[in-house]
């Protein structure tokens, strides 16, 4: 039978990955693809809470997150992209302009 | 309050309400400021012969002025032989200078502003006389030396001048400040400053000061050694000169001088055997040093200054051997003689156009007689010629001096009786190269004798330079001063015929040096000698030194203290602990956005460790 914990499990192990990603990789897109596994843990997480408790709240939770995940996404890769252009970088090791 | 209370407070106040007239109204009127200040001072001394000849009862009248919890600071005005006396000398001498002050100021741009200065100066003097405490006497201490540097630094566009004035101002004050530290150390053991208080206490408990007695003594004596110039704070004196010649004649050789004294007379009862010894001996140095550096002087006025000085000492070593009586007594007939013969040096120099060296004099004798008379007069009473007053109060000193069962030294009336020989043989060197022989220049040659206004005052001060000698001063101060076995001269021949000997000494040995001298033979034979007693035996330079010295050190202290404690340890050293934190802050950022994520992450598990700990 398979439980919520189960769920909670797979949602931690791609929480885990996710955050792994944004720490360990210097690709900014990747770190990107990484920031929106995070997301999609939580959402599976959220998710999961609702069908074992019969409630709906955390479904309508998870509709918002998505939205605002759409938002960001918008907005950082618009970010990176103007970065790109202005400076040709896309690795993170090499913004240290505001290192001293 | 008794009559003789109300003249007395009418005294010291009308030189004041004269000070405020002139100063406020009459400024630009020359000939109502002298007379506003003459009126005041002459009123003064009608007042206080009123009161001198009055059948007066010691005692006091007190106002409160200040009273702050328990204390209280009193003004008052005491009545005894002391004060009475010194009262007639100040406004009596006081008087004449005033009005000798109206021929030789004459002319000056500044007419109204020397009355109002020297109408101020007699008020605080008057303070200093009627005090009743040491409160009082403190303040008009510092008035009377301020009113002396105003008169000093008169001529304040010389140079000369205004740092003598300057001089004199900074010398008292070194005296002052151990004058105030010994009315503290007083007022702390007795919680009294009241002088008849005082007295009634140390007369029921001699012991009350206990072992600080002696600094006690001491310290109040300091007082006395800026104020009457002793040595070492006597190189204010002969600077002072440089003030007009009536204000020598006032101020620094017949009232505010003796204010040392007379405050020591005052405090007599306080002074215990130590303090006494310092004092005799302060005395007797300055007696002999200033006799031996008036011998090669040769500007007129700097030799009586030093002559001052010299009878100071004589003054201050009598009360030292405990006889106060005697110090007043030659107070008293030093004002008058000291005072004659400083405007008779007033009226040489007016004569000769501010000529003040006496070997550019010569022959006056002739051409100003009157002035040479009483000059004479006053010289052979400073000298001690018998029966001229200074012979008497002279020959008290050395009487006291020479009471050896006592409190006589032997080495002090040796003291006293060199410095008469020297006495004579320097002001008999002054009357002969100044007013005898040739002229020895133009000045002399068209000099003329001084206006009547000058020479008035002069044969006026002759009458108590012949005859103060008489008068019974020496028993009545020492009465006030609570000694009853003083004034017994059974030594007073011994003294007598010291003191003639060395009359006899000193006035031979000037006679075959100078009678027919054309320069100095002392300057020509003994020239190394001669060159130092002409510096004054350097008392300026090394006092500058000293002051070098100290003055070096002490910002040295500053400098190290400023330097090293405060900028290094406090203001750099603050900033440096800052600049070491951010150091090691600044580690932290390492800007790599890895880094940043990662103590995010540790952060967030950090809080949610500890808000829902609990829980798991």
């Amino acid at each position: 039978m398979i439980g919520l914990e189960h769920y909670l499990i797979v949602s931690a192990i791609l929480f885990g990955l996710g955050l792994m990603g944004v720490v360990m990789r210097s690709n900014l897109i990747v770190i990107y693809m990484s920031l929106e596994l995070m997301l999609n843990a939580a959402n599976l997480a959220l998710v999961s809470f609702s069908r074992f408790t019969n409630t709906v709240d955390g479904q309508v939770m998870v509709f918002f997150v998505i939205t605002v995940a759409a938002a960001e996404v918008a907005v950082g890769l618009a970010l990176i992209v103007a970065l790109y252009r202005k400076r040709q970088i896309s690795e993170v090791d090499e913004l240290t302009s505001l290192k001293l | 309050m008794s009559g003789a209370f109300i003249l007395a407070w009418m005294v010291l106040l009308l030189p004041l309400v004269s000070t405020v007239l002139i100063s406020c109204f009459t400024l630009k009127n020359d000939k109502l400021s002298a007379r506003i200040s003459i009126g005041a001072v002459l009123a003064g001394f009608v007042m206080s012969l009123l009161i001198f000849l009055s059948a007066r009862e010691a005692g006091e009248s007190n106002i409160t002025w200040i009273s702050i919890g328990n204390f209280q600071a009193t003004l008052g005005v005491k009545l005894d032989n002391l004060s009475a006396l010194m009262l007639l000398i100040v406004t009596g001498v006081g008087s004449l200078i005033h009005w000798y002050s109206q021929g030789y100021m004459k002319g000056d741009r500044s007419y109204s502003r020397y009355f109002a200065c020297l109408s101020l100066f007699t008020f605080s003097m008057l303070g200093i006389v009627l005090a009743s405490n040491f409160m009082q006497m403190f303040i008009f201490w510092e008035l009377v030396g301020v009113s002396s540097y105003l008169l000093i630094g008169f001529w304040y566009e010389r140079p000369a001048a205004a740092d003598a004035s300057k001089k004199a101002f900074l010398t008292n004050r070194i005296g002052d400040f151990g004058f105030i530290l010994g009315i503290i150390m007083v007022w702390a053991a007795t919680g009294s400053l009241n002088f008849a208080e005082l007295k009634g206490v140390f007369e029921a408990n001699p012991e009350i000061l206990g072992a600080t007695a002696g600094i006690v003594g001491v310290l109040l004596f300091c007082g006395a050694v800026g104020k009457s110039a002793q040595f070492p704070l006597h190189v204010w004196l002969p600077d002072a000169m440089e003030g007009p010649t009536p204000v020598s004649a006032l101020i620094h050789a017949a009232t505010m001088v003796a204010a040392g004294v007379f405050m020591l007379c005052r405090i007599f009862f306080l002074l215990s055997p130590d303090a006494l010894q310092v004092i005799a001996w302060t005395g007797g140095i300055t007696a002999l040093m200033a006799a031996v550096i008036a011998l090669q002087q040769n500007d007129i006025k700097r030799i009586l200054a030093y002559s001052t000085l010299s009878q100071l000492g004589y003054m201050v070593m009598a009360v030292g051997v405990h006889a106060p009586g005697a110090a007043m007594f030659h107070l008293t007939t030093h004002a008058f003689f000291k005072a004659m013969l400083f405007l008779g040096a007033g009226s040489v120099i007016h004569a000769l156009h501010h000529e003040q060296d006496i070997w550019k004099m010569g022959g006056l004798k002739e051409k100003m007689p009157a002035t040479y008379k009483t000059f004479l007069i006053g010289t052979l009473a400073l000298c001690g010629v018998p029966p001229l007053s200074g012979f008497f109060s002279k020959d008290g000193i050395l009487a006291a001096a020479a009471d050896f069962r006592h409190h006589g030294n032997v080495f002090l009336f040796a003291i006293g009786v060199l410095a008469a020989v020297l006495t004579t043989l320097y002001m008999a060197r002054l009357v002969l190269v100044a007013f005898h022989g040739k002229h020895r220049s133009e000045a002399a040659d068209h000099s003329h004798e001084s206006p009547s206004v000058m020479t008035g005052p002069l044969w006026i001060l002759v009458i108590p330079t012949l005859f103060a000698g008489f008068l019974p001063i020496e028993s009545a101060v020492n009465h006030v001063a609570g000694l009853n076995h003083a004034g017994d001269h059974t030594q007073a021949p011994l003294a007598m015929a010291f003191s003639v000997l060395a009359l006899l000494i000193g006035g031979s040995v000037a006679w075959s040096l100078y009678s027919k001298a054309e320069s100095d033979p002392i300057a020509n034979r003994l020239h190394g000698l001669s060159t130092a007693l002409k510096n004054r035996l350097y008392f300026d330079e090394i006092f500058n030194g000293l002051i070098y010295v100290t003055h070096e050190a002490v910002s040295k202290l500053a400098e190290w203290i400023d330097r090293i404690l405060l900028s290094s340890f406090i203001v750099k050293g603050l900033s440096n602990v800052v600049d070491v934190f951010g150091r090691g802050l600044r580690l932290f950022q390492t800007g790599s956005i890895h880094t940043y994520a990662f103590l995010f992450v540790v952060g967030i598990a950090l809080v949610m460790f500890f808000v829902m700990g609990g829980v798991l």
